[in-house]
Formats: structure tokens, C-alpha cells, sequence
């Protein structure tokens, strides 16, 4: 097998590494105040030297695979693959311990934590997924654990934030703005300020001042480092034709995409959640609907008004409900080296149901985004089926194709909407 | 000569910063604060353009901000109202503000206001310079710093007890009007430990920087604006007097309150 260095190395530079200030194409840099600044810094000098010391390594991969369960299945999905008329693969994520591929970043980021000698943990959480990651690897390692949540979301989420505070973490509200995600990720950058010296601030996903999206991005890109060897197990061979991921922040697509930038002929599918409807006001397909801006430290594409306040994004599903997007995804974008794509509420619901009843696996409500593009992908004449757009047409599958898509949650924590569809269709 | 640099030119110390919120606490305020503010002996009026995500900010101005965006307020609003602003007799009932001011605020509502048009229209209204803390010094140099220039602006950057000496030389070299010190460990309106405070000030005055300093963060009342003078050439007051707009009937009385009591 070969050593994350190697892999690291062999990644296309243009893609996949930003330059020494942390930018991607035109997106990403570190917008922080100077109050930030000594904290950051301390991290951008020495992240990748932490990151890859033999010892980290060592306690790094034990941990993800005698705690986290790695490597995740990859699941050749046979009756889905019927259907869509492909070879279907999906990442099994939603088998990791916690029940998302959210723990493979904050196991990194602990272990980085305490050799930065840091006593105390930060997050922000939307969904309590990334919450629910972060108190676990706190407990694990004995350590204060503070998680930022918004008022709206402690509301929505109460069976998570029960699960964190089992787990030993003090939940705050994010009182301010809008009282969700942007919120909470604004009030433990504000904690950050407050606590300079001793606290390390766990970002969940591929997003804030450089270095959090690079790192994050390596510590998320084991999913598409084990889909390369497993691949070849079950096929003979590592290059699949399409990688299929929803998008939010971007963790779990950057994860598996990452050891595929420089693949030209993998076709990377993002989808973003369109939630009612791009052109209803209720959105959160931040690609579609965004401009270039700076949130939380970094240029992207932003959601937001003419006048530059950023906007508050609907998804049904929480964990797809952000304004912004990284850095890496938007060069992505930008470049067009990914295709973007968006799923609605509905069709997000109806992917979820068909999982469920074509393979028994009932995932989160944001992989169901990236399942729900299948009908829309499928070169196989299916009845009814989506129109597809001329420029989308290259990235059509058939039966030759090896499709994978990132399973990146299980559904237990979405089962309130599932029961409310069922309900409705009564 | 600009008006910062005249001002540090005849009034060595005690140099009195005012922040306030514009459109706070209601829209049409904004010059009216800034006047009762003048008239009530601010030398320099520090101007917050409000935005949804005020990253260094406390609860007090990030609420100001949020009032200010509930009333309205845009930058293209503020510059309407900022029209009178050198001119006697126009906006203003008995005469124009006289004092520097400066435009605080976060960098994505200027993005997409147009950073360019933003220097020039803020330069053509008689603004005197920047404020903006999520405005990293390299980005400064290699993208932004030429224009803040060319419209002749002035650029205030911060430094905290954590700033290493080289980087604090680095930031004097590049700031112009004065260098605005905070607390490390604080966002706005936190209470300070003047003791350390004092430390910070001291290490400062040991470099002999080209810019004068000014403090902020945690100066509250006459006590802490005094003590932070000892060591600097004057203090910004943001969080306190804002707290004491918040509600104000009258902003005239409020605000002479506010500045005869500090």
C-alpha cells in the first residue's frame, strides 16, 4: 500500500494543493482579523509537518480503523444498478462510527490538537453531526469539548444535541443573526478571539481561513484513497468513470474526489441542494445562486444580496444548508473541472425511499441529493425521465460506466422527515 | 495634508475615537450622531458600515448592525447620506463635520459594492480612511493597497499583545493615519485587564513607530479611556456608547451625556 505522502504527492498540484497563501485558482486565502492571526499562523506552519510525522500517521490510521471502523465498504449496489442501467458503487461513509464520514476529520484535528498542545476544543455544527463527531473524539482523548450551535437548529436537531451532551460537550446557542449554521460558525470564530492560547477550533468541513480547507481536504481524502484499492479489488481496476457527492461545505465530495483531480477522464459530479427550487428563494445551491465573496474567512462563492450581507440558504436537509461553499469545490467549479448539479427537497426524499427499498440502506438526507442525479445521469432510457441539458450531456453513464457515489451518512437522524413523507402519502 | 496626519499634528494625546454604527439606532441617525459626536469633543469619528456577520465584534455592535440592516442601511444608502458631509450648511442644519472619519467594516459588502468605486466614492465624499479587519496585510499588498492609495485614504491596521515585533513593525510601515492596538484575547466590548493593557502600550511605545497609536477594545468610561492614555495618544469608545444609543430618545442629549460623563 502506498504511504499518504505518496498518494499526497502524486495529486495534481493545480487542483488539489492551493498555493503557499492558501489559494485555489481565485478562491480561498486567510480573511481573518489580526486577532486570529497567531493562532492561524501557528497552524499554517506547522499543520503538514504534524500531519505527516510517522507517529501521527501511525495513531491517525489505528484510530480510523479500530475506532472508526475504516476502511468503509465499497458496496456494489446491484439492484440500483439495475435500474439506472450502470455499475453502481456506493462508499459506505454512513458505516463509520458516529454515522458520517465527519469523524475522519476531527480524529485528525484531535490528534493535531494535542500535539499543539491545546486543552480546549471548539466547533460549530449545523445538522450535530460535525457536533456529534467532535464531543466523541473529545471524550476519546479526555478533553473540554464547546460546540456552537444555533438557537433554530438546537430546536430541530434535539435527539443530536442530546447525544453531544451524552457525550460530555457543553452545547451554547448561537444566538445572533439568523440562528443557524453561519451563526454558529461565527460565534466560535468569536470564541476563538476570546481564547487565543489554549483552544483549538475543529472546522467541520472544507471551509474558513487557510490552512482548514487543505487540511481538511487531506484528512476527508481517505475516502477516495481506500475507493482507489478497492476498486481494483473488485474490478482490477483503480479508475472509476464518474464520483458522484452532495455539497455543502464540500467535506465529503473534496474527500472523494481527491485522489481523482488528476484523473482527466473521472467525471466529478457535485450536488448541491436546491431545496424548493433554485428560483423559489428557498435554496441553498450556493454555485447556482452565489457570487464571489468572503464568509468565514476565505474567498468563495457566497450566497447573499446585492448589497453583500449573506444570505440564509433552505435545504431539507441540514448538513446541505450553508451559505458558502469551499474553496477547492469553488475552483472546482470555477474551472470546470467538476460538474454541479442540484437536487430538490422532493427529489432528495423520493432517493431516500428508493435506496431504502432497492438495497436496504436508509442514508442521510444529504448523500440522498447525490443519489437523486441518478435518474437524471442515466443514459438507459428510464420511464419517467428528466430531460437532460445539452451541456450536461458528457456526463451521462451506461452500462460500461463504474459509477461511484458517496454514501456520506446514515438516515437514523433524518427519520422525523422520512416518517413525515410517509405520513402525507397516507 | 491630510486630515488624520493634522490632527496628530496639533493634539499629541488624548485623542478622543468615537465608533458608532451608521443607520443605528435608526436610519436617518447616522449624521446625527456624528454631529452631537463633533460637538461634544470627538476628534475622530470611526463610522461601522454594518454587515450580517460581524466576525469581530461582540453582541452590542453585532446587534447594532443587525438594527442598522433591519432599517436599510447599505453602503450605497450611507454615501446618500454621507453627501453633506464636508459641505456647511448642507445636510446638516449649522455646518459640515469638521473631524476625520473613517469607514470601518468587513471586507464582502465592499466586494460587492466594488472595492475601486468604494475608494474613489468614499475619498470623493471627504471620508478619510479604512478600517477593515478582515483585511489581511498580504492581500493588502499584492491586490487592495494600491487602490486605498491611489484615492488617497488612509489604511488603519490592528495589532495585539500577540503580534510578534516584526509583524507590528511590518503593520506600522503599511498603516497610515495611526496603528489601532487591541486586545489579543477579545472581541468588541469585552472588559480588559488595564494592567495588561498597559504592558501591551508599553512594548509598543518601546518600538518607536512612524504611526501614532490609538487603543481599543474595552475602553468603557473616562477611568480606562485615561488610563489607556498614558501609554498611547488617545483610545477608540465603540461597544459603551453604543449600548447607550441603543434606545436613545434624544441622540443630542444621550450622546453629551454619554461624552461629559466619560
Amino acid at each position: 500500500m502506498r504511504t499518504a505522502k505518496q498518494i499526497e504527492n502524486s495529486a495534481h498540484k493545480s487542483y488539489a494543493s492551493p498555493n503557499d497563501q492558501g489559494y485555489y485558482g481565485k478562491f480561498g486565502g486567510a480573511y481573518i482579523p489580526e486577532m486570529l492571526h497567531r493562532n492561524v499562523e501557528e497552524l499554517r506552519s506547522r499543520y503538514l509537518d504534524i500531519i505527516y510525522e510517522e507517529g501521527f500517521q501511525k495513531e491517525f490510521r489505528e484510530l480510523l480503523k479500530d475506532y472508526a471502523g475504516r476502511p468503509t465498504p465499497l458496496y456494489f449496489a446491484g439492484r440500483l444498478s439495475e435500474r439506472y442501467g450502470a455499475k453502481i458503487f456506493l462508499k459506505r461513509e454512513d458505516l463509520c462510527h458516529t454515522g458520517a464520514h465527519k469523524i475522519n476529520n476531527t480524529i485528525g484535528q484531535i490528534l493535531l490538537a494535542q500535539r499543539l498542545g491545546k486543552k480546549r476544543i471548539i466547533a460549530e455544527t449545523g445538522a450535530g453531526q460535525h457536533g456529534v463527531a467532535t464531543a466523541t473524539v473529545c471524550a476519546l482523548k479526555g478533553v473540554e469539548c464547546i460546540v456552537y450551535m444555533g438557537e433554530k437548529d438546537i430546536e430541530r436537531q434535539a435527539p443530536n444535541v442530546a447525544r453531544m451532551k451524552m457525550l460530555g460537550a457543553t452545547v451554547i446557542p448561537a444566538t445572533s443573526g439568523s440562528k443557524t449554521l453561519k451563526d454558529a460558525t461565527n460565534e466560535a470564530i468569536r470564541d476563538w478571539i476570546n481564547n487565543p492560547n489554549d483552544t483549538h477550533y475543529i472546522i467541520g468541513s472544507v471551509v474558513g481561513p487557510h490552512p482548514y480547507p487543505d487540511m481538511v481536504a487531506r484528512f476527508q481524502s481517505v475516502i477516495s484513497e481506500e475507493i482507489r484499492w478497492q476498486l481494483n479489488e473488485k474490478t482490477g481496476g483503480e479508475i472509476p468513470t464518474h464520483v458522484i457527492a452532495c455539497v455543502g461545505g464540500g467535506s465529503n465530495a473534496t474527500g472523494a474526489f481527491y485522489h481523482f483531480l488528476d484523473e482527466p477522464s473521472v467525471r466529478l459530479i457535485a450536488v448541491e441542494a436546491a431545496g424548493q427550487g433554485l428560483d423559489t428563494g428557498y435554496s441553498a445551491a450556493t454555485t447556482a445562486l452565489g457570487r464571489p465573496g468572503i464568509l468565514h474567512g476565505s474567498k468563495s462563492l457566497v450566497m447573499q444580496t446585492q448589497d453583500g450581507q449573506v444570505t440564509e440558504p433552505h435545504s431539507i436537509s441540514a448538513g446541505l444548508d450553508y451559505p458558502g461553499i469551499g474553496p477547492l469545490p469553488a475552483y472546482l467549479f470555477d474551472s470546470g473541472r467538476a460538474k454541479f448539479l442540484s437536487a430538490t427537497d422532493q427529489e432528495a426524499l423520493e432517493a431516500a425511499f428508493e435506496l431504502a427499498k432497492l438495497e436496504g440502506i436508509i442514508p442521510a438526507l444529504e448523500s440522498a441529493h447525490a443519489l437523486a442525479k441518478l435518474r437524471y445521469l442515466s443514459a438507459v432510457a428510464l420511464s419517467p425521465r428528466a430531460e437532460i441539458a445539452k451541456q450536461d450531456e458528457e456526463f451521462l453513464f451506461d452500462r460500461d460506466s463504474v459509477v461511484i457515489i458517496c454514501l456520506s451518512g446514515r438516515g437514523d437522524k433524518d427519520m422525523a422527515a422520512y416518517m413525515k413523507k410517509m405520513e402525507n402519502e397516507k | 495634508m491630510k486630515r488624520i496626519d493634522e490632527l496628530f499634528k496639533k493634539k499629541k494625546d488624548k485623542i478622543l475615537n468615537m465608533y458608532c454604527t451608521a443607520g443605528f439606532p435608526h436610519l436617518e441617525d447616522t449624521l446625527n450622531v456624528m454631529k452631537a459626536l463633533q460637538e461634544n469633543g470627538a476628534d475622530i469619528i470611526e463610522l461601522g458600515m454594518p454587515y450580517s456577520d460581524p466576525l469581530a465584534d461582540g453582541p452590542v455592535i453585532q446587534h447594532s448592525n443587525t438594527v442598522a440592516l433591519q432599517n436599510g442601511m447599505t453602503i450605497k444608502k450611507l454615501f446618500e447620506q454621507l453627501s453633506g458631509l464636508r459641505k456647511p450648511n448642507s445636510a446638516l442644519s449649522d455646518g459640515s463635520i469638521a473631524i476625520p472619519v473613517l469607514l470601518m467594516g468587513y471586507m464582502n459588502p465592499i466586494l460587492q459594492y466594488g472595492f475601486e468605486k468604494f475608494c474613489s466614492d468614499a475619498s470623493t465624499l471627504g471620508v478619510d480612511g479604512l478600517i477593515i479587519p478582515d483585511l489581511p496585510e498580504y492581500e493588502y499588498e499584492t491586490e487592495y493597497g494600491s487602490t486605498i492609495k491611489k484615492y488617497g485614504l488612509d489604511f488603519v491596521f490592528l495589532v495585539t499583545p500577540e503580534t510578534s515585533e516584526e509583524r507590528v513593525r511590518k503593520l506600522d510601515q503599511l498603516s497610515t493615519g495611526f496603528l489601532y492596538a487591541v486586545s489579543s484575547s477579545s472581541t468588541t466590548g469585552k472588559d480588559q485587564n488595564m494592567t495588561d493593557v498597559k504592558k501591551h502600550l508599553q512594548n509598543l511605545k518601546r518600538l518607536k513607530l512612524k504611526n501614532p497609536i490609538l487603543v481599543g477594545f474595552g475602553i468603557k468610561d473616562k477611568q480606562s479611556f485615561d488610563a489607556a492614555c498614558e501609554d498611547a495618544n488617545g483610545a477608540i469608545i465603540a461597544t459603551a456608547f453604543i449600548k447607550a444609543l441603543e434606545g436613545a430618545d434624544d441622540i443630542g442629549k444621550t450622546t453629551k451625556n454619554f461624552l461629559n460623563a466619560s
